[in-house]
């Protein structure tokens, strides 16, 4: 079972979310899919060694081969090639490395090269959490293949239990993140802003038809149009965390809350019980 | 032989009436004109919706279609990339009517672009 913790921006306690319910259940898959700023392991301190590379084929072309006919502009849909008439140009960071210009170059004048574009890693053996996470180097612009690839190694099966942690947004990083999960929590914060861009997120999952749960972390701020929304639309309110000293104190100390108010690792499986309810519920529909 | 005028000006419609269109890549419109005889023909910008990418398509269609001289008020640094590296000269006009800016560049009185401004998007 794969359950993404998702919000529609930064900042919300996504993070916190994944790794105190991943703690509370414990024997869990952690994917920390924020590649462009893995966190998860701030909180977890475990050591972290390299998986394997992230490998993007990205064209090389030949200007002397190169006869300017342009078929390969045509066919590029992400608009990386041009062809000037001093002969072709390549733009590696619109560059998605799917491979076609070769194919379609009747001049064979485009070769693949590669480009190591991240790494995936992975916790050692003896870690609370098998952490995973995928790290895209400075600079390069495609997260979307450092996830990909780091999802490859989820352990599918029987009473497999993943959580994801998505980068925040709604953006192509995020699709690739969410796709084929069984479930989406999505993190907001009890504002006019947290209402707003979860409005967005719950654009997303429901067009890619994931079953979905809210949680409102920082809840007791004085505002309740998440709740009023929530309610309006059928959406399940999974748990309110509260805007509490203690917990921000813990946060700010790299301390997942729930190793010291242990209560909580009750309220997190009480929710992780909710949430396998919904997902058979949906099955079954 | 000289070589002849071609004047891109991205515009909001599809004649010399027409408002400038102040983004290159996300233009609705080109206006292609000769400068002298006021002569043009107009095409709507395939890729002003499109996802990523729109400037490096634009400017790959100013170079297929052998403009010399593109008008416009904004353009990104891939599409500036492409169109210096061909030649083509930018200049600035971000208001007025397509007409207006065909006449300012008979005075010469347009300012030219040196650099992308505008930051583009991924
Ligand atoms: S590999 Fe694919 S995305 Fe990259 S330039 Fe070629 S066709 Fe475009
Ligand atoms: S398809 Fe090949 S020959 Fe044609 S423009 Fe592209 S690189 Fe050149």
């Amino acid at each position: 079972m794969k359950i993404a913790v998702a919000s529609g921006k930064g900042g919300t306690g996504k993070t916190t979310v994944a790794v105190n319910l991943a703690l509370s259940i414990g024997k869990v898959q952690l994917i920390d899919c924020d590649v462009e700023e893995p966190d998860c392991n701030l909180f977890l301190r475990s050591d972290i060694d390299k998986y394997q590379d992230v490998i993007l084929p990205v064209p090389r072309v030949d200007g002397n081969k190169c006869i300017q006919c342009g078929k390969c502009v045509q066919f590029c849909q992400y608009n990386a090639l041009a062809v000037l008439s001093s002969g072709p140009m390549l733009f590696p960071q619109l560059c998605h490395g799917c491979g076609g210009c070769m194919l379609i170059c009747p001049e064979n004048a485009i070769t693949e090269d590669e480009r190591i574009t991240g790494v995936i890693e992975r916790s050692r053996s003896d870690a609370r959490i098998d952490l995973w996470q995928g790290e895209l180097f400075t600079g390069e612009p495609m997260a979307s293949p450092v996830i990909r690839q780091l999802k490859t190694n989820i352990r599918e099966g029987e009473g497999e239990v993943v959580i994801i942690d998505s980068p925040p947004g709604t953006a192509c990083p995020v699709i690739a993140s969410l796709r084929d999960v069984d479930y989406c929590i999505l993190v907001t914060e009890p504002t006019p802003f947290g209402l707003n861009d979860l409005m967005l997120a719950v654009e997303v999952v429901r067009q890619m038809g994931i079953p979905f749960g809210v949680i409102i972390n920082r809840n007791g701020m004085g505002y309740d149009g998440v709740e009023v929304y929530c309610n309006s639309g059928d959406i399940p309110v999974l748990m309110k965390i509260p805007d509490k000293r203690q917990i921000a104190v813990l946060y700010s100390e790299g301390i997942p809350f729930v190793m010291q108010m242990t209560e909580w690792k009750g309220h997190f499986l009480k929710m992780f019980e909710d949430v396998c309810r919904q997902i058979l519920s949906t099955k079954e529909n | 032989m000289v070589k002849e005028m071609k004047v891109c000006i991205t515009s909001m419609s599809d004649n010399l009436e027409a408002s400038i269109d102040p983004h290159f890549g996300r233009c609705r419109y080109f206006v292609i004109a000769d400068p002298d005889s006021m002569e043009f023909e107009s095409f709507e910008n395939a890729g002003s919706s499109g996802p990523g990418g729109a400037g490096v398509q634009a400017a790959q269609q100013m170079i297929n279609r052998g403009v010399t001289a593109l008008i416009t008020g904004s353009v990104g640094p891939n599409a500036f990339s492409l169109l210096s590296a061909e030649g083509v000269e930018v200049l600035m006009a971000a208001e007025g009517s397509v007409a207006e800016a065909v006449s300012a560049y008979r005075t010469g009185s347009l300012k030219k672009l040196e650099a992308p401004n505008s930051p583009g998007k991924k």
